[in-house]
């Protein structure tokens, strides 16, 4: 946390990488840090813009093609986010954003395109479209519940060493390989794409507590509500 | 016009009379199944029936069917127009709307944003109407980029002549291959789509309604037409006082591009206009309905777009319902919900029902917004004081209320 004990949550690209309702996950890190206290300051970084490097908690989401290969060039290029992560800071990649992370990922035509690699992954395009409700066994190391979201894309991702699966399928495909997502240090990657803080307020928390420490319980009725009417509709599936 | 051959009056005649039986028996309005039983016996029926026809094609993510019901309007002027009214945008919706009226020597498509290539190439329309592109259910529905592209290539080298709303910079470079375009200012009040430019990736640079690409020379050309408030412009300078029945700036924007095709097709502004305005409501948007005291009007939106023009249409003043559910034609994913901004309904008492109740609960409660969760929308009329209330619902949810109410159109 720093000095000024404000929460700093910097959306990395809106303008390329939103898709589909990626700004819930900063809606809701923003709600569970203000009902327990903490003040935030998000910032919403354009990609003409340079990504600050003094921030807590960095989201980056879903995209099309083009827009997710302009957006590696240009973090590439900018080298902001690599600091800030160095410098500790916590980090949702998502779909898109979660594939760009890694060495290489599928361009439109499936040619090989130069990732970031801040995690040690490698994505290409698969061979089918992987549509639909997802849920997941998240690593006891992490101690979360359930993992359950929605997830829309053509990437297979094959995990380095140099990470742990973040949950293991049980619905839905994931990396492709049994696994859905990855984790390293404080930077989460995940299928999972769209608002999956909301389907997921724990993982929120855990972004949330690798910054401020340990939390104090809210009321989460509202978020139970959803979690529990769909992982029972989509295991009765 | 001239005849069909033997085989296309034969398939015409038997998906007319499928479409028949399916209305008779309650299964649906019949446009679907009718041009499914025809395009299996003759698969080029639609180019058998677009031929000698003067067609307009009408795409967009939202307004089509009520763009499509406008410029039909419109040209009822000049004769008998084929259009489907009832939003079977698909090439079987196409050939039971031609089917319907074989000897209408017009005809107003609705067509899929993603079926637009196809169509155009198969019925080889002279006039394509465009007027918006924005994220709609991603889990059905194809990227905008991608949609922006294919509309380029299948309008490349053709003498087709679009009409497009040039405030809107995905389906200004969609429309720009081709031969001829006349551009229409029609407005752009979902922006989170166009931030970045679709020829460059360079980020596009705003002011008031002009946009122009930093990087590249991609800027908003100059229109012809446009929609000032409540008025239009015609290419002549002359400003047109609207005054539609259908409310909202969307529907503003709607009438200006149907003018602008109407001009195209040799109605004129003061002949056209009159039509637009005896337009209500459109396959049962807008209608007011009544049940024990309370009139509810029931708004249509399916995506972040539309919710943002439902809003502008809502009266502040009122309560207001809100449903949504999430089966295949309203997409499964309900991501979408976090792209709309409810913090306009703060101060008015909400109501939320559909069969997705909890996902709207929770993002109505993130963005503070108090609301009062039903289990049926019954019970959330049941719950209102007598007098107007606003409805807003998504596809199937839509759907769903106007059963309710009897399918009043």
């Amino acid at each position: 946390m720093p000095s000024d004990s404000v929460l700093r949550i910097v959306w990395i690209y809106p303008d390329l990488l939103s898709t589909y309702g990626d700004q819930g996950n900063v809606l809701v890190l923003e709600q569970r840090a203000q009902r327990r206290g903490i003040e935030t300051e998000t910032i919403h970084v354009r990609s003409s813009d340079p990504v600050p490097e003094g921030g807590d908690i960095y989201l980056i989401g879903g995209g099309e093609d083009r827009p997710q290969i302009l957006a590696a060039q240009r973090l590439r290029k900018d080298g902001g986010l690599h600091r800030a992560i160095a410098g500790g800071a916590s980090m949702l990649a998502v779909c898109a954003g979660y594939q760009i992370m890694g060495s290489t990922f599928g361009g439109e035509e499936g040619q090989p395109v130069q990732g970031i690699g801040l995690l040690d992954i490698a994505s290409a395009r698969g061979p089918a479209r992987a549509v639909g409700e997802l849920v997941a066994e998240v690593d006891s190391a992490l101690g979360l519940p359930t993992l359950t979201g929605f997830e829309n894309h053509m990437g297979v991702t094959r995990l380095g060493a140099g990470v742990r699966p973040l949950s293991r399928t049980v619905k839905g495909i994931g990396n492709g390989d049994g696994y859905e997502g990855c984790y390293a240090g404080h930077v989460v990657g995940t299928y999972l794409h769209g608002p999956a803080l909301a389907r997921n307020p724990a993982l929120a928390d855990l972004l949330l507590s690798w910054r401020v420490g340990q939390l104090p319980p809210l009321d989460d009725s509202r978020y139970e509500a959803l979690r529990q009417e769909r992982l029972a509709t989509v295991l009765a599936d | 016009m001239t005849q069909l051959p033997l085989r296309a009056q034969l398939a015409s005649a038997l998906g007319r009379s499928a479409a028949t039986l399916s209305r008779m028996t309650g299964r649906g309005d019949g446009s679907v199944i009718g041009g499914r039983v025809g395009l299996l016996l003759e698969p080029d029926l639609l180019r058998k029936l677009a031929r000698d026809r003067k067609l307009a094609l009408v795409s967009a993510t939202n307004g089509k069917t009520t763009t499509t019901r406008l410029i039909t309007s419109a040209l009822l002027d000049l004769g008998e127009v084929a259009t489907n009214a009832y939003g079977a945008n698909m090439p079987a919706g196409h050939v039971s709307a031609l089917s319907q009226h074989k000897h209408a020597p017009y005809g107003v498509l609705e067509v899929d944003e993603k079926y637009l290539p196809e169509v155009l190439d198969t019925t080889g329309a002279g006039v394509v109407c465009l007027m918006n592109l924005s994220r709609d259910q991603m889990d059905r529905a194809a990227e905008i980029w991608l949609l922006a592209q294919k509309w380029r290539r299948a309008l490349a080298g053709r003498p087709t002549h679009v009409i497009a709303n040039c405030d809107d910079p995905l389906v200004t470079w969609g429309a720009s291959t081709a031969a001829s375009v006349t551009w229409v200012a029609g407005g752009q009040r979902w922006k989170e789509d166009s931030w970045c430019c679709p020829e460059c990736g360079g980020p596009l640079d705003r002011k008031d309604s002009f946009w122009a690409c930093r990087e590249c020379t991609f800027h908003r050309p100059e229109p012809q037409w446009a929609l000032d408030g409540e008025m239009a412009v015609d290419p002549r300078g002359q400003r047109w006082m609207l005054d539609i029945q259908l409310p909202g700036s969307a529907n503003r924007s709607n009438a200006v591009m149907a003018l602008a095709v109407a001009e195209t097709f040799g109605v004129p502004v003061e002949r056209a206009l009159p039509r637009l305005r005896e337009v209500t409501s459109v396959a049962g948007r807008y209608t007011m309905v009544e049940r024990d005291g309370r009139h509810a009007r029931l708004l249509l939106a399916k995506n972040p777009a539309g919710w943002l023009e439902a809003f502008d249409v809502a009266d502040p003043q009122l309560p207001i319902v809100l449903s949504v559910n999430a089966q295949g034609p309203d997409g499964r994913d309900t991501s979408w919900l976090w792209d709309v901004d409810y913090r306009i309904l703060r101060g008015r008492p909400v109501f939320v029902t559909g069969e997705r109740r909890l996902d709207l609960a929770l993002r109505l409660d993130v963005a503070d917004v108090p609301f009062t969760l039903c289990s049926t929308f019954s019970e959330a009329m049941a719950m209102q004081p007598p007098g107007r209330v606003d409805v807003i619902a998504n596809y199937t949810a839509f759907q769903q209320i106007r059963s309710e109410f009897g399918r009043a159109v």
